[in-house]
Parts: structure tokens; C-alpha cells; sequence
């Protein structure tokens, strides 16, 4: 059953709702969520209050977990910020699928710059917000993970390490996604990419390799960084509401699984997302000034095999009678040592 | 106020007095006393409402510059060299963007081999980046052109280069007319911004645009340089009115009444050219200069017209196109099409080479007799350069050719065998075929 709910009334600190009327469809199911909390509980993407900071009609794949993630992460932060968010855009999928005139899907003060300068650009966002005596609009940054952990990473440190007032969101898809699926320092180990073929005798991404950002930003010391999850859309709420109630420089850092990239199902987005959480592999935590405060435990945990198989990026790992035990045995480590590490088990305390 | 300071301390206190609200800065020499000047000011609280942030590069200058100026403010940076190199493709996309921008270049020469003195390499590296590039003669104009650039690139919404000769300018103690704060608020009114990050009016900044818009854009963007060309005189002469001397402009004729040769030049150089045309008119040759103020947008006609009749055009140039020569004369040619007027290329002053009158006057004596090639580097260092050629000729492995001519300039350009680097076990580098 389609059905529209009440018109939307755009409150008056989110001028940018009345450019587009929020309609939800499929009421009456569990679809809009949260019927059964209290309403101080229920997801900001529930309410027909939301921003809608970017709209329908963008052109991103079907099932595209950067889509989804920025959609809550933009809305949350817009409600925090009483609907003043200046968003800035480094180049990469979000930026692309959103934007072409005249069809632009953000209903928010959006700039977009070049690949590698999101978080400066930011920075001058801010300061020339500030000058203006502005200093209610608050400013967010977001990238994917090859401009934040690659060619962004420098101008990101610097705006972390002079504490700048911007909360910067990276959209983690494991891979160089709009120019065809290349390797990132971002793309865990085996994984195939265009640049990491399923060749030779270790196929797919180099083990021992990456970076892992959320602790580098930890390493900054700034006042706060989390990872989340598309799987967990009311706890990347959460994060992003808590963020927004800080001043400084802000990160978070967000899973967002890429059907095309991955080689997985459009239906399969937030499965995957959730079974990289539950497996270990994408640990869920917030930190201050450089100390994790929280961690999200793993309700049952998974084997990474449960997350590795459905994508066919990692396939060469399941060769039907050829099963790369080794390697398979060797990302099982790195998701128990993260389980250990943030005692993501009831056995396995902080 | 006069005041006997040096270039940069100048600069910073009339970039000041234009009321910046986000300055970047990012260490290189010979910019660095500029916003050095400027920070000391912020952080006294001489200079109130202005925010000076410390970057981690200059890509980062340049884009928190443009962050700053989409969300409205009045954005500054100062660069030079290699630091300008590491933030081209900001500097593109400030100019594709529209934010005017004001950002001074201390010119400075680009390594390999690294080197830290005067030539215009940088600013030519960006020349078509779609940024308005205007050329300091003197020191007392390094500090003016800050004050007309930001109304220049307000008035176009396009961004503005200020090419300041490094350690020529930058460096040299001079007296500067400081003008007053209120003189400059007289002729700088706040700035007006054409688009800005507004939470009450919300658009997109920086979409992407396909084919079928692209040309139109960059079509209003060679039209806003076009318009260029009409509003910086018309801001020249509101500036003598408002300050009582004159600055900027397009070009700067001297002394080209009846002049056979005339030298075009960049900058500061243009002081040293003109002692040389007094020296040389004195003694009864016809000659004359123009200083091209104004680089970009190139003053075609303003040039075509100060250049018309002459005999032959030198363009003295300190910066170097390889395998073509001179950047200058190939915009030169453009003003002079179908005259059939000869333009020369002298490269001169690259890596801060001193531009002698001497020099000078060997070129135009040269020039006089019809003794000037097409492209020619004023003084030269000949047997040096052919040394190094022989030793390449007879040697493979000849060696690090900035170090071998260092050494030649050091101890004579003598034959000499560069020591056999290869590595144990391997043999020795082959003998060249002549
Ligand atoms: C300086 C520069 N280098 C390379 C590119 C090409 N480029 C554009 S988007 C992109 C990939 C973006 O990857 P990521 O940041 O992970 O975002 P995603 O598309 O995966 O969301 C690349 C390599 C560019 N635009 N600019
Ligand atoms: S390629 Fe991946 S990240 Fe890009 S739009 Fe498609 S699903 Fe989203
Ligand atoms: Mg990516």
C-alpha cells in the first residue's frame, strides 16, 4: 500500500524543506521505523521535519550505501545545527551523482572545490562564516575514503591539527569508486579492485598495507572521531547529533558498502554492512581527545566469512575446491584482534 | 604616511588597510615577510576582523582562501615558486569558481636545479589559470596594486595575482606613501560578493558541468577578462583621483616618440630599461620602452597602439619557454599581427641573474646593427655551455649537468671527467659516440 502522510511542514529553522515536500511511502509498515519509541528517540530521518538536505532524483547506483549514510549523516546534522549547514564536497561518487545542474540534489549551501582540498576549503568556509558573524552556521565536510585517507589526507591533518570547526565525514567504500573501482589505502587486503587484480599467486590487495584513519585522527587528539555504520542508521544519527554539539574538529568516519565496487547485490547493502560490524572487521567506537569513550558490541558475532563471500571482489578466496584457507584465516585475525582491541565481545571487555 | 620600509613590510600594511577578513599563509621565500607582516598585525590587534590561519601547504592557502571567499569574506594569500606550482590546480579552480581572490606572487624562479632569486617562471606557469595578473614596477606600486587588485577582482568577481619581483621588490627597503585607512575605505567599499554559502538562500557551488555548458563558461570567463580591460584603467584613474599618484593600468609607454626599438618588459626590470633609453636617447638612438602592467588580461590593443610604427620590438623576458623561447613575444606578435614589426626575445635575469645597463645596452647596440637573433640569452655564459656539451658528447655518463656547471663556473670550463659513479661490479659508463 502507497500512501502519502500529512504534508510536510517545514519548521522554521530548515528553510531549505520548503524547496521539496518529504513524502514517505509504504506506511503503516516498519518502513518508517520507530513507531513503537517514543518520538525523543525516533530516527531524524522519520520525521517529516527532516531537511531532505539531499533530495530524490540523484543519480547514484541502485543500493548505494554513500547515498544512504550521507543522507542521515546531512539531515542529523542539519537538525542539530537548527537547519544552518554550509556542506563542502570533495570530488568522488557523492559529489558526481548529486550535482549536475540544473538537477542538483542539495538543498543546503553546497561547494564543491577540487579532489584533495575538502577539509581546507572547510576550514575557509568556517573562518569566512566566522568573519561574517555567522557563527551559528555550522560547516561539514565530507569525502570519500580515497580523498580523505589518500590525496586529502594532508590538508585533513591540517585542518584537525589547527582544530578547525568542521566536522568532516568520511564515506568509507573501500575503493576509488567514481573512476572505476581503484585501490585506496582504504581497501582492505585481498580485495579486487582495477588496480589490485585477482591475478598471480596472491590475488587481490596486498596484506599489510592501509591505514586506518580513525585512529590517525585519534592520534590528532581532537575532541571527537567515531566510526559508524550504514547498518546502524540511528546510531550514525546519534554520532553525528553528538558531533554537532561540539566545537573543533570533528571526524567520523562512515562504512558505506558500493554494490558496483564490491560485486555484491543492490538489496545487499546493509547486510553487508552489518555483517562487516558484526564480524569484527568494522568496529563500531567513539573517541575523545584521542581516547576511545564507547564501543558498540557485537550482538552475535559472525565469521568474516559470512561478509567476504557475497562480494565477488573477494571471490578468489572461494574457488569452489580451492578455498584460500590461509588468507581467509588471516582476515579472521585482523577481525579478532580488532575484537580484542575494543572489546567488541561481552567476553572481550574495553 | 612616508615611511622608509622594506617592499614586503609595504605591502603588508596596504594589504591591511583593505580590511582582509581570511589571510593563509604558507612559508616560501621571497614571499614570506608579506604575511609575516600581516599575522604580526592580526595578533597585536592592529588589524581587527581579519582571521590568519597558519596552512599546512599552499594547496591548503589557496583552498581555505576559497573556502573563506565562497562563504563571503575577503580572502588573501601570498605564494611564490614552487609553492605557487603546489597549488595550481586550486589556483584553476579559484579562478573556474569566480572568487576573487587576491594572492601576491614574489616571483621567484622554479627548481630543478632549486633556487631561490627573482624570475617570473612561477607567474608564467599560471599565466592562463583564468586569474587577472598584474606586475609591480616599484616598490611604492607593490603596495598600491594590492589596494586596486582587490577592487578589480570585486568589481569582476575573478581573481587577482599580484607579480611582485622577489628580493627586488620584496626585500628592498624603499620610501612608501602609506595611504590612510580612510583614503583606502574612500576607494574599497565591503566586499559585495556576487555568490555566497548562504543558509537563508541555499545552491550549489561547483557542480559539475558537461559539455553542453562547459565552452559558455569558460567563454564568461574569458569575457570577464575581456571586461578587464576597460575596468583596470577605469580603476587606475579613480585611484590617482582618490591617492594622488598613479598605479597600474594596462601599459606604460616611455620615451616611444619616434623610437625605432622599443624594449617591452615585466615588472621591476622596467626601472633599470629606463635609465638604459635615457642613457641611449642621450646619445641619439631612437629608442623607447613600454612596461606591461597588466599581463593578463593582455592589453592587445593598448600594446598594438604604443607599439605602432616602430621599427623592432624587444621583448626582455625573465622566463623561458623551452623549445620555443619567449612567452612575452608570443603575446607580443599577437598585438602587432600583420604589421610585419620583427619581435625579439631577450631571456634575461633567469634565477636572479643581475640585469646589468650594460647588458642592456650591448642588446640594443646589437639590436641597432640588426646583430639580434630571434631568441637570445643576455649574457650568456658561451664556453661554459659548450664545455658541458662537449663533455655530454663525449661521455654517456656525463653527470648531473647543474652540478658540472657549477663546478665549470667555479674553476674554469676546463675538459674534465667526471668521476666513474658506477656501482661496484658493474663496468664503468660507456664512452659516447661522437
Ligand atoms: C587531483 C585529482 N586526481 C584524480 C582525480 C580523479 N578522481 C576523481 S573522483 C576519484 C575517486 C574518488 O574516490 P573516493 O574518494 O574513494 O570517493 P568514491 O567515489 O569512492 O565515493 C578520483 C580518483 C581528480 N578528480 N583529481
Ligand atoms: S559506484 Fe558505488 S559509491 Fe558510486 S554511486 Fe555507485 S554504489 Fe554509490
Ligand atoms: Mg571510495
Amino acid at each position: 500500500m502507497t500512501e502519502e502522510t500529512t504534508g510536510s511542514t517545514p519548521g522554521p529553522a530548515s528553510p531549505a524543506a520548503a524547496t521539496q515536500r518529504v513524502r514517505f511511502y509504504q506506511t503503516g509498515t516498519h518502513t518508517l521505523g520507530n513507531r513503537l519509541m517514543d518520538a525523543e528517540s525516533r530516527t531524524v530521518q522519520a520525521s517529516t521535519d527532516r531537511a531532505n538536505a539531499i533530495t530524490s532524483g540523484h543519480r547514484a547506483c541502485q543500493g548505494c550505501g554513500e547515498a544512504l549514510g550521507a543522507r542521515y549523516a546531512l539531515d542529523a546534522a542539519m537538525r542539530a545545527a537548527g537547519g544552518k549547514v554550509v556542506a563542502v564536497n570533495a570530488t568522488g561518487c557523492l559529489e558526481v551523482f548529486t550535482t549536475p545542474y540544473p538537477e542538483t540534489s542539495w538543498q543546503i549551501p553546497w561547494l564543491h572545490s577540487v579532489f584533495g582540498n575538502a577539509p581546507a576549503v572547510a576550514s575557509g568556509v568556517a573562518a569566512g562564516l566566522r568573519m561574517r558573524g555567522q557563527k551559528d552556521v555550522r560547516v561539514v565536510a565530507q569525502g570519500g575514503d580515497g580523498s580523505t585517507t589518500d590525496i586529502g589526507f594532508g590538508c585533513l591533518s591540517g585542518m584537525f591539527e589547527r582544530n578547525d570547526d568542521v566536522l568532516y565525514i568520511c564515506y568509507d567504500n573501500e575503493a576509488y569508486m567514481n573512476t572505476g573501482v581503484q585501490r585506496s589505502s582504504a581497501t582492505p587486503p585481498a580485495a579486487r579492485t582495477a588496480t589490485t587484480p585477482a591475478l598471480g599467486a596472491a590475488p587481490g590487495n596486498v596484506f599489510g598495507t592501509g591505514k586506518n584513519l580513525p585512529r590517525i585522527a585519534m592520534a590528532h587528539e581532537i575532541p571527537y572521531v567515531a566510526t559508524a555504520s550504514v547498518a546502524d542508521l540511528h546510531d550514525l544519527e546519534a554520532k553525528v547529533t553528538r558531533a554537532m554539539a561540539i566545537c573543533g574538529a570533528r571526524y567520523i568516519h562512515v562504512h558505506v558498502p558500493c554494490p558496483l565496487g564490491w560485486g555484491s547485490a543492490s538489496h545487499d547493502t546493509i547486510r553487508l554492512a552489518r555483517l562487516a560490524v558484526e564480524s569484527g572487521l568494522f568496529p563500531l567506537f567513539e573517541a575523545e581527545h584521542g581516547e576511545v569513550t564507547a564501543v558498540k558490541k557485537i550482538r552475535r558475532k559472525v565469521p568474516v566469512e559470512d561478509y567476504l563471500r557475497p562480494q565477488r571482489r573477494f571471490a578468489h578466496l572461494f574457488r569452489p575446491g580451492h578455498e584460500d584457507t590461509q588468507r581467509l584465516a588471516a582476515i579472521q585475525a585482523m577481525a579478532d584482534a580488532n575484537i580484542r582491541r575494543y572489546g567488541l565481545t561481552e567476553e572481550a571487555p574495553l | 604616511m612616508l615611511k622608509q620600509i622594506e617592499g614586503s613590510q609595504g605591502m603588508a600594511e596596504a594589504i591591511a588597510l583593505c580590511r582582509p577578513q581570511v589571510v593563509c599563509a604558507y612559508p616560501i621565500t621571497p614571499q614570506t615577510h608579506i604575511v609575516e607582516g600581516i599575522g604580526a598585525m592580526v595578533k597585536s590587534g592592529a588589524l581587527k576582523g581579519c582571521e590568519f590561519i597558519n596552512v599546512e601547504s599552499e594547496f591548503a592557502a589557496m583552498s581555505v582562501a576559497i573556502g573563506a571567499s565562497a562563504a563571503g569574506a575577503r580572502a588573501y594569500t601570498a605564494t611564490a615558486s614552487q609553492g605557487l606550482l603546489f597549488m595550481a590546480e586550486a589556483v584553476y579552480n579559484a579562478a573556474g569558481l569566480g572568487l576573487p581572490i587576491v594572492m601576491t606572487v614574489g616571483n621567484r624562479a622554479i627548481g630543478a636545479p632549486i633556487n631561490i632569486w627573482n624570475d617570473h617562471s612561477d607567474a608564467m606557469a599560471l599565466k592562463d589559470a583564468g586569474w587577472i595578473q598584474l606586475y609591480a614596477e616599484t616598490n611604492q606600486e607593490a603596495a598600491d596594486l594590492h589596494i586596486l587588485a582587490f577592487r578589480i577582482a570585486e568589481e569582476l568577481s575573478c581573481p587577482v595575482m599580484v607579480c611582485v619581483d622577489g628580493f627586488i621588490l620584496t626585500h628592498a627597503f624603499e620610501r612608501i606613501d602609506v595611504p590612510s585607512q580612510e583614503q583606502v575605505d574612500r576607494f574599497l567599499p565591503p566586499f559585495a560578493p556576487v555568490q555566497m554559502l548562504d543558509v537563508a538562500n541555499p545552491y550549489s557551488i561547483g557542480a559539475m558541468v558537461g559539455p553542453e555548458a562547459f565552452t559558455e563558461v569558460r567563454y564568461l570567463g574569458h569575457q570577464k577578462q575581456i571586461d578587464a580591460l576597460d575596468v583596470i584603467p577605469a580603476l587606475a584613474a579613480e585611484f590617482e583621483a582618490v591617492f594622488g599618484r598613479p598605479a597600474g593600468g594596462l601599459v606604460r609607454p616611455y620615451r616611444i616618440e619616434g623610437a625605432e626599438t622599443v624594449v617591452v618588459a615585466l615588472g621591476s626590470v622596467n626601472g633599470t630599461i629606463k635609465d638604459v633609453v635615457d642613457a641611449e636617447r642621450a646619445a641619439g638612438a631612437r629608442v623607447g620602452s613600454v612596461t606591461i602592467a597588466a599581463f593578463r588580461p593582455f592589453p592587445l590593443q593598448a600594446l598594438g597602439a604604443a607599439l605602432a610604427g616602430v621599427r623592432r620590438v624587444i621583448c626582455l623576458e625573465k622566463s623561458l619557454a623551452p623549445g620555443l623561447g619567449g612567452m612575452l613575444a608570443s603575446n607580443v606578435r599577437m598585438a602587432l599581427q600583420g604589421s610585419g614589426t620583427p619581435v625579439h626575445t631577450v631571456i634575461a635575469g633567469l634565477g636572479g641573474r643581475p640585469i646589468t645597463r650594460d647588458g642592456l645596452t650591448r642588446m640594443l647596440q646589437a639590436a641597432a646593427t640588426g646583430g639580434l637573433e630571434d631568441v637570445t640569452f643576455l649574457d650568456l655564459n658561451r664556453p661554459v655551455v659548450e664545455a658541458q656539451l662537449a663533455a655530454a658528447r663525449r661521455q654517456r655518463h656525463s653527470g648531473p649537468i647543474a652540478e658540472n656547471l657549477l663546478k665549470a663556473v667555479n674553476h674554469g670550463p676546463g675538459p674534465r671527467r667526471v668521476p666513474d659513479r658506477a656501482a661496484p661490479g658493474q663496468t664503468a659508463p660507456q664512452e659516447a659516440k661522437p
